[in-house]
């Protein structure tokens, strides 16, 4: 570990007092702040004159600066991989804070580094840093960065950048150059900046970490040049750290509010369906309540854990599983569906609407809050009834209070009475579930329910975690058969449905539950691992436990179905549609893959009764603090 | 006279309801191939047990549907795919036996 050089004494005089705001501010502040609750809030970084001889020695660099910043807005760990556009700030991190605070986690992509602080930031509700090298890294990075924004993940990116043109040296400083590096991404966040001097960084720091952290959340952009973190802070520049005021989440109108809580009281059918809803425990625990409350039935689009899968007022295995988003089903007959975050509500209630065309609809979503044009990620248009332009998790406890005012003794019989149906019908889908996965038991290769299955029999007693996401590519089995009861267990997928999400925000998500003592699983579809399998050694070197169970199908399966449809409808049979679609001649050796970069691991696992003894033996490893992979071959889907 | 033979069979197949209930002409072989061939198991399991299509075993479709299905189903025509050819795939589905019964399999109770 290098020896932190925060506090050397300079060989010139100093230029104190300059650095006395942050820690002035995060004494006075009432309410907790990341940089209140690190100690070593204030800058350390003071400005220097220069050494006298001729050679070029920087006492005290402006990236030294930064790291204050980065520090003060409690930002852990910095997700990279290196680049010398930014190789100042990774100086700092290393020898000025001793790589602590930020802690500089090595990755071997760009993509994997965003991916990863997605998955982090979901699982432990902060966010980390991710540095990203010139116009080059940032086109690495630029899918996970949309994943992160279609999934209102708060991604704090730092770009390395050259901005002044006579200081560039060479040919490949030039091409890794940009005059507006985050151009490139600002369709796809929600705030960027270039600064031009350090007090500008701190200011766009600290502003940049608000806008991000209010919902809808999204990743922002800093792009640092390479001058002003290499040089000497210049003498009497005002080094101080502006106090960062969070702002509180929206919630919504309170005449809004009291309407929609009269329509779900007086409602005869009403479905909650929660998309993004839960950003933390408490929205889960909130949800809860409301659906206790009117006892009525709640779907989750398991965009985040909303909802405890085995709740009985839980009816999302009456939805059917295997496509995105979640829909509303005919036979549930809603005469009222609330939309909480719900992220395609257009879609999740078209056939229910076109039943019922006096379906009543509200919604409450922070997205209408804020969105880009360009990017589709916004979906189809809905009409709806109540629109309520405010963040669900926030406007949740208003609305529950304003039912409970409505709700008489005579309404409290029809709940109860409604509750116990659903229950019943609750238990009726997972007994459904239960009989589906029995088909197919014994196959191989292996069926992925019997995978699901054999994992549940073994985690279900440990602090588990589920890190990648549930559906369809699995079909849905673990959200179907496993007992989710905490909001950490779950996280959802890529926000943009990228291929090549999965397991590096598995690995990131699996980081977070680290320092938790949890045990991480991941159902790993093959074509997303290779992508950007470089996590696994991302894994084994930072010694990040998780086990890893491939969903080895040998394909890219959407694409070999939507390939056959098509060669079908024309008429030409499917005999060459695995060419470009089929992972195969050779097969990929996925544990050889991973015990090269330094994960145990075993497979290819053909037989379903060898599965219990590969994931007993993963667990152990993982319980060892070690990341484990198990190569299943399994069915398509 | 083909037609009305194939027909006659396809109706002793819609007849049918469990595994072995029924089995209908077609090779048992040939027809487990062909399913593999025709990609059938993509999205309906390598034993019919569903996928993001719908479980085919132990019981059958019907032909008619596999000429004209409804919602993502990609259509197989007789070009695509001839009546003797389905008659041998919905034999080798028939032959699937069913699932042991979920209560004896222990880990799906949990």
């Amino acid at each position: 570990m290098p020896k932190s050089k925060r506090n050397p004494v300079g060989r010139r005089g100093f230029l104190r007092g300059a650095v006395a705001g942050a820690a002035a501010f995060a004494a006075q502040a009432p309410n907790a702040t990341p940089q209140q609750q690190n100690a070593n809030a204030p800058a350390r970084a003071e400005a220097t004159a220069p050494a006298e001889s001729g050679v070029r020695i920087v006492e005290r660099a402006g990236s030294d600066f930064m790291v204050d910043v980065i520090q003060s807005l409690g930002i852990e760990y910095v997700f990279a991989m290196p680049g010398s556009s930014f190789a100042g700030l990774h100086e700092s991190i290393l020898n000025y804070a001793g790589n602590k605070n930020p802690e500089y986690i090595t990755c071997m992509h760009e993509e994997s580094s965003v991916a990863m602080a997605n998955g982090y930031a979901k699982v432990e509700g902060k966010p980390v840093a991710i540095a990203v090298h010139g116009t080059v890294g940032l086109q690495h990075a630029s899918m996970a960065v949309y994943d992160a924004f279609a999934d209102h993940s708060p991604v704090y990116m730092i770009l390395g950048n050259s901005q002044d043109a006579t200081k560039r040296g060479g040919e490949v400083i030039w091409v890794h150059s940009a005059q507006d590096p985050a151009a490139l991404v600002r369709d796809i966040t929600k705030w960027d900046d270039q600064p031009v001097s350090l007090p500008h960084f701190a200011e766009s720091a600290v502003r940049a970490y608000k806008i991000k952290m209010t919902p809808p959340m999204g990743p922002v952009a800093i792009t640092i040049d390479t001058e002003l973190q290499e040089e000497q802070i210049p003498i009497g520049t005002n080094l101080r750290i502006p106090k960062l005021s969070p702002s509180t989440p929206p919630a919504g109108d309170g005449a809004a509010i009291a309407d929609a809580a009269k329509m779900l009281v007086a409602a005869e059918n009403p479905v909650l369906l929660a998309g993004r809803m839960a950003r933390t425990p408490e929205g889960m625990k909130n949800l809860v309540e409301l659906a206790e409350l009117l006892q009525c039935a709640v779907l989750d689009q398991h965009r985040r854990l909303n909802f405890p899968s085995r709740h009985p007022l839980n009816q999302s295995n009456r939805a059917g599983q295997g496509g995105k988003p979640l829909m509303v089903p005919v036979v549930m007959a809603p005469d009222l569906v609330v939309g909480l975050e719900s992220n395609d509500l257009y879609t999740a209630i078209r056939l229910v609407r076109a039943r019922n065309p006096q379906l009543k609809v509200i919604s409450i979503s922070a997205g209408d809050l804020f969105q880009r044009s360009n990017y589709q990620n916004f979906q189809r248009y809905t009409e709806e009834d109540i629109s309520i332009a405010a963040d669900a998790e926030a406007t949740l406890p208003y609305l529950i209070e304003a039912c409970k005012k409505l709700i008489t003794d005579d309404r409290k019989r029809t709940f109860q009475a409604r509750g116990a149906k659903l229950a019943e019908a609750h238990n009726q889908a997972l007994e459904k579930a239960r009989l589906d996965a029995s088909y197919g038991w014994d196959a191989s290769p292996i069926s992925t329910a019997r995978l699901s299955a054999e994992l549940w029999a073994q985690i279900r007693t440990e602090d588990w975690a589920l890190v990648t996401d549930s559906s369809p590519w699995i079909h849905d089995w673990p959200l179907q058969l496993w007992d989710f009861t905490k909001h950490y267990q779950y996280i959802g997928g890529a926000g943009a449905e990228g291929v090549g999400y999965a397991a590096p925000a598995a690995v990131g998500a699996a980081f977070a539950h680290k320092r938790h003592g949890r045990l991480p699983i991941a159902i790993q579809p093959d074509g997303d691992l290779m992508c950007a399998n470089g996590v696994l050694w991302t894994a084994a070197h930072h010694k990040i436990p998780m086990l890893t169970m491939m969903h080895n199908n040998r394909a890219y399966h959407q694409e070999v179905m939507g390939l056959q449809g098509l060669a079908n409808r024309r008429q030409r049979g499917i005999d060459h549609i695995e060419i470009g679609t089929k992972i195969y001649d050779p097969y990929i050796d996925y544990a050889k893959l991973a015990s090269s970069m330094g994960v145990r691991s075993e497979g290819p696992i053909t037989d379903p009764k060898d599965l219990a003894g590969a994931i007993r033996r993963g667990i152990q490893a993982v319980k060892g603090g070690e990341p484990y992979l198990v190569d299943v071959v399994t069915q398509p889907r | 006279m083909k037609n009305m033979i194939l027909a006659a069979s396809i109706a002793l197949l819609l007849l049918a309801k469990g595994a072995h209930a029924q089995q209908p002409p077609g090779d048992v072989a040939k027809g487990k191939a062909l399913y593999m061939k025709n990609g059938c198991y993509e999205c309906h399991g390598t034993v019919g047990q569903g996928g993001t299509g719908p479980r085919l075993a132990p019981r059958t479709a019907s032909l008619a549907y596999v000429r004209k299905p409804a919602g993502q189903m990609p259509p197989y025509t007789p070009k695509v795919m001839p009546d003797a050819e389905l008659l041998d795939v919905q034999a080798y589905l028939m032959s699937i036996p069913a699932p042991p019964a979920v209560k004896s399999l222990g880990i799906l109770n949990q």
